[in-house]
């Protein structure tokens, strides 16, 4: 298991009741899990507790088998805005996790260069973040993350803060990467259809008891189209979970 | 071009003025009035007899030194209260009390420390520019966006390569601001300090226009004063400026 979350509950002080309740999941290595849920029902707190930018109030994570107690490299995560730093150019963007782990640099170059061409930015690895849009910067991100060859990607909305046509692009980008790198991801979104599209695994969570209401095997045959009949099904029947949940 | 045609017709009036109101209907006593050409002819003799070059090379070496010096003392400071949350609390407000303290109320203190030294100029300096730099820092780094240390952490850093790798470069253009402000707060305080002491320097030839009667040299001091201070900030602290913001596009 690549990362196991055990009994994990989060009760903000400031809040009446908990926002995470007793979470138990268990992601495999080089499995894609999708997080759904409506606003406000605690997705970006899991998260936050996984990559250990927040304590839980109970529970613990595991991280093939070490527990988690703050942040660290082996838990990159990639933000819905970029976080990429504006003093950096593209390519410094994607080498900067590479820098802090310590890599030499033609190390850094070479795989920096690897993963922009991954993501379709050679071209603009010298560009500087303002001079390129929000899909380039996203795509930097991503690069950045992939880069970082950690043992679990997050990923919180990455692709929420971007038009539709550019989001759309870009998930498709991610399934292939995937299918060729098979990283370990936990993707969180409040779109089902994504979740439907990315994961091996939905996991739908209740906003009401801030426990899992239900976790769903999406096993459909990669690459995924959202026009299947197959695919239409499992998203409406996805989607009147989370609904129902939500009233 | 324009500011120049500008300054130049504000002389044209400023000459008017003078002849009006001095020459032809003698209004006012020629001692209480300076004018351009008074002035022009003090900076000639001024210059010539290098009284001038030393006074601002004089008064340049002094306020850069206790300058340097206050940066430094300053940039400590900050990091400290930004760093350690009980001084955050405790030292941080006495700092910004005290940086509200115009720079000439150290001079008592200092001549009485120093005497009337070179080194009592430099101590008004350092106190009335190293507190408000020391504030700056702070915020600079308060106001750095939380999203990149989040980022930089679920990358591996540590609190070393946090501050060398994104605290430092985040806040420089709000560091580069506070420093130009320190500088400014530095040739002021440094001013403070020379007018009330006997080194040779800028605010020494303006006591010394004063003490003459005449009133063209200190005017003249004065002008040279806002020129100096207009160019280190024009073609120092600006150009800095501008380069740090245009390479992130906030220019
Ligand atoms: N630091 C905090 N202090 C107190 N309450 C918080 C804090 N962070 C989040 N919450 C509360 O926890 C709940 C879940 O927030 P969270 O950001 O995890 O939702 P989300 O599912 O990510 O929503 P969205 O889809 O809008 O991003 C919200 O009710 C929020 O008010
Ligand atoms: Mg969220």
């Amino acid at each position: 298991m690549a990362l196991i979350i055990k009994g994990l509950s989060k009760h903000f002080k400031n809040s009446e009741k908990a926002t995470l309740n007793e979470i138990n999941l268990e992601i495999k290595t080089g499995e894609f899990v999708c997080i759904a849920g409506t606003s406000g029902c605690g997705k970006s707190t899991l998260l936050n507790l996984v990559a250990g930018l927040d304590k839980p109030t109970e529970g613990e994570i595991l991280v093939d088998g070490n527990r988690v107690t703050g942040p660290g490299a082996d838990r990159t995560v990639m933000f819905q805005e970029h976080g990429l730093f504006p003093w950096l150019s593209v390519i410094e963007n994607v080498k900067f996790g590479m820098k802090i782990a310590g890599m030499s640099n033609d190390v850094q170059e070479k795989r920096a260069l690897y993963y922009l061409e991954m993501v379709h930015l050679q071209d603009y690895k010298d560009y500087p973040i303002h001079q390129i849009s929000g899909g380039m910067r996203q795509r930097t991100a991503l690069a950045r993350a992939l880069s970082m060859d950690s043992k679990v990607l997050l990923m919180d909305e990455p692709f929420s803060a971007l038009d539709k046509q550019t989001s759309n692009m870009l998930r498709e980008e991610l399934q292939k990467i995937w299918m060729e790198t098979k990283k370990t991801i936990l993707f969180i979104t409040h779109s089902v259809e994504e979740a439907v599209y990315l994961g091996d695994r939905v996991v739908v969570l209740s906003p009401v008891t801030g426990s899992i209401a239900d976790i769903i095997k999406i096993d459909i045959e990669r690459p995924r189209h959202v026009y299947a009949t197959e695919f239409v099904n499992l998203r409406h029947q996805i989607l009147a979970e989370v609904r129902g949940e939500a009233v | 071009m324009n500011i120049i045609f500008f300054l130049l017709v504000l002389v044209l009036f400023w000459q008017g003025f003078y002849w009006i109101g001095v020459d032809i209907f003698r209004w006012w006593k020629p001692y209480a009035v300076p004018s351009p050409a008074g002035v022009a002819e003090r900076f000639i003799t001024l210059l010539k007899s290098g009284t001038l070059i030393e006074a601002v090379v004089n008064s340049l070496v002094r306020g850069i030194t206790g300058y340097f010096i206050a940066v430094i003392i300053g940039i400590i400071i900050g990091l400290l209260i930004s760093h350690f949350n009980y001084l955050q609390k405790n030292l941080k407000p006495i700092v910004l009390g005290v940086q509200t303290l115009p720079s000439v109320c150290w001079v008592p203190f200092s001549i009485l420390w120093f005497g009337l030294s070179a080194n009592a100029i430099l101590f008004v300096i350092i106190m009335g520019s190293a507190f408000s730099i020391a504030i700056s820092v702070d915020n600079a780094i308060k106001n750095i966006q939380p999203i990149y240390i989040k980022a930089a952490l679920t990358m591996g850093a540590n609190k070393k390569q946090m501050y060398t790798n994104v605290i430092f470069p985040a806040s420089l253009p709000e560091l580069v601001s506070g420093l130009k402000q320190g500088w400014s707060f530095a040739w002021r305080a440094l001013m403070a300090g020379e007018v009330m002491t006997t080194s040779t320097g800028l605010g020494q030839t303006l006591i010394m226009g004063r003490d003459l009667a005449d009133i063209n040299q200190v005017m003249l001091v004065m002008v040279v004063i806002v020129v100096v201070g207009i160019i280190i900030d024009k073609f120092i602290f600006s150009v800095v400026e501008n380069r740090i913001l245009k390479k992130r596009g906030l220019a």
